[in-house]
């Protein structure tokens, strides 16, 4: 939902509330009114004793972001308020959640994971041996691969939708782990073996298979985040992660990875998670996140109060490497700006990207698309449909709009060009 | 007399970490506002001579973690693949199948396995270019999906409720509302992995690869 009121509706509220000082005749318009109001002094907090530390910190009072919840089932997910964070790394607690079978409840001291299957030594290890192994950190984006599904639909394009409803299945964090190659090394990987099945704890016993050679090179066992453990909902006390690759393969929970020769073909990476192309074939294992980029700022429902000076801010990430170059449009995609790039660029993570631009008042359509170090650009919606069809349900990376009218008020803008 | 090693120490550390603390705000400074990179690889590369995360000094192997016995993977070792590996003994028929749906999934999949409110089942009608629905019957490529995850996940408020005899005889009453098997049907461990699901060869493999050609 829409979180907080128009500026415009605001400084009416303000106008009200602060009536009767104004009754006095001393202002004769709403723009006196506005001036006067703002530059009155607020309440002087150099006069009143502050608070006291505390074992735990919380926000201000006023600010409130929150996940957006799908629906209160089982299988269901939140999503991350995109337009209210700054920066790259998402507050763990706003981290997006998806889960098949809900959270279940796992103690630390208990869990276990089993590595068997094609290696020397099977093997059973508790999380305080996983926690004795040399210890990596590493910033980097998870992204569900149906995050952005509800805007490829050309019948269907909305136009009162938030970038958090849109794309918030979109996090970053640092996660912290051993690496998957350091426990593979443990038990010995057999000659012949070319994929894993990592399996969850939960109560859906997520299912996937991932390459041997992808866990080898940068996945890790991960039980940290943003420096404190991973939260339950994120897999506590232990989770695969995949860097660049589908959320759905970072298995949470995860409790056992059986090295193998073949796939398994588990029912989320055969009946889910694959994508029917329109030619009668269906891909399967698609499992790279493609480069993407999406404008937060300003984004459905913020209203500009005034013509002038804006900074377009957003954030772009690729499953490939890293981001080289994010270009922003204020006319429609007719002609391209390099947007600046907040460093430092790391791989297979977001990047914060801002654009300083004048709104003439008119009504203008914004957009952004990355590039990745593979020289991958972030393709238009056309592109996909004349490459996929217009029937798949995952990796919708293709380029969004917002349409900023001349009220000012925001909206999805893909609609206006389709 | 002990403080020479802890002095030398210290100086190599203080190199070290100028030497990454340089760069690091090298690359800060040029990202900020350009999109130039090659330079930013030097953030995340490991030292010299260490692979991900392990130091050169390392050992082969650390000793952490105890060897699992057979017993111990067999209690967990519940997956199933296409092959039929991982299947248990037990069998199942249509009629047998009917009795269990209807008191243990027909709930959430309706009568016929199309009516939901969760995931619609049964579709036998086939496609050629785009599928209108992901069923069992036209979209699961492989029938040994069903014994994986049905033994896994289902009934979703009582997974794991259901024996060998029952997953496999509910799967085929699946495949039997899919039209994919006769109403005389029994899956088994030899059975199951025998079936060729309608779809099967429809599937194929990722070929996206990034870079700056065509779109896939």
């Amino acid at each position: 939902m829409p979180r907080a009121e128009s500026p415009k509706l605001s400084r009416r509220a303000w106008i009200t509330t602060t009536s009767g000082v104004i009754a006095a005749g001393l202002v004769k318009t709403q723009v006196d009114a506005i001036q006067l109001v703002a530059q009155e002094a607020p309440g002087d907090p150099t006069k009143v004793p502050g608070r006291l530390v505390s074992e735990l910190g919380s926000r201000a009072p006023t600010e409130k972001p929150k996940r957006l919840i799908r629906a209160p089932a089982l299988s269901s997910s939140s999503r991350t308020p995109l337009a209210d964070l700054m920066g790259t790394i998402t507050p763990a607690d706003l981290h997006f959640e998806r889960h098949h079978a809900g959270i279940p409840d796992i103690q630390f001291e208990d869990h276990e994971l089993l590595v068997h299957g094609m290696v020397e030594r099977p093997m059973v290890f508790r999380m305080s041996e996983l926690m004795r192994y040399p210890q990596v950190s590493r910033i980097r984006f998870l992204e569900c691969s149906g995050n952005g599904g509800g805007v490829y639909n050309r019948e269907r394009m909305p136009t009162e939708i938030t970038v958090q409803a849109l794309d918030g299945l979109l996090s970053t964090s640092e996660w912290t782990g051993v690496p998957v190659s350091t426990i593979l090394r443990e038990v010995g990987v057999r000659p012949g073996a070319s994929w894993i099945l990592a399996e969850g704890g939960d109560s859906a016993v997520m299912s996937r298979s991932v390459p041997l050679d992808k866990v080898m090179s940068d996945s890790m066992l991960a039980y940290g985040q943003n420096g404190e453990r991973i939260r339950p909902e994120q897999g506590y006390p232990l989770r695969l992660f995949n860097p660049g690759y589908e959320g759905n393969t970072s298995v949470k929970w995860l409790r056992r990875i059986e090295v193998t020769d073949q796939p398994t073909h588990t029912r989320d990476e055969t009946s889910k998670y694959t994508d029917p192309l329109g030619d009668g074939t269906v891909r399967q294992y698609s499992l790279v996140m493609d480069a993407k980029s999406v404008i937060t700022f300003p984004s459905y429902p913020y209203v500009l109060p005034d013509k002038g000076w804006w900074e377009i801010r957003g954030l772009a990430w690729t499953g490939r490497g890293r981001i080289t170059r994010v270009e922003v449009s204020t006319d429609g995609g007719r002609s391209w700006s390099d947007a600046a790039l907040e460093g430092p660029i790391l791989d297979k993570s977001t990047v914060r990207f801002r654009h300083l631009f004048d709104w003439s008042g008119r009504d203008t359509v914004i957009m952004s698309r990355a590039t990745d170090e593979t020289g991958y650009v972030q393709p238009t919606v056309e592109q996909l449909w004349e490459a996929r069809g217009t029937r798949t349900s995952y990796h919708q990376n293709h380029q969004r709009a917002w349409k900023i009218a001349r009220t000012g008020e925001v909206t999805f803008g893909l609609g206006e060009l389709v | 007399m002990s403080q020479r090693p802890y002095r030398s120490s210290a100086v190599a550390n203080i190199a070290v970490t100028s030497l990454v603390v340089v760069t690091v705000l090298a690359a800060c400074a040029d990202a900020s506002e350009t999109s130039s990179n090659g330079q930013f690889a030097s953030i995340e590369v490991a030292m010299p001579g260490t692979a991900f995360g392990v130091p050169a000094h390392a050992p082969d192997r650390f000793g952490f973690g105890v060897e699992a016995s057979e017993q111990r993977v067999a209690i967990w070792d519940i997956d199933v693949r296409p092959d039929g590996v991982g299947l248990p003994e037990g069998s199942g028929s249509v009629q047998q199948g009917r009795d269990i749906y209807n008191i243990q999934c027909i709930a959430c999949h309706g009568p016929t396995g199309t009516e939901g409110p969760n995931d619609r089942l049964v579709d036998s009608e086939q496609w050629e270019d785009v599928p209108a629905t992901r069923t069992v019957g036209n979209y699961w490529p492989y029938a040994t999906t069903l014994y994986d995850y049905i033994r896994k996940a289902m009934p979703q408020l009582t997974p794991g409720i259901l024996a060998p005899d029952e997953v496999y005889a509910v799967i085929a009453y699946i495949l039997w509302m899919n039209e994919i098997v006769p109403e005389d049907a029994v899956m088994n461990a030899e059975t199951l992995p025998a079936v060729v699901m309608p779809a099967r060869d429809k599937f194929v493999l990722d070929d996206r690869v990034g870079g700056g050609g065509i779109v896939r």
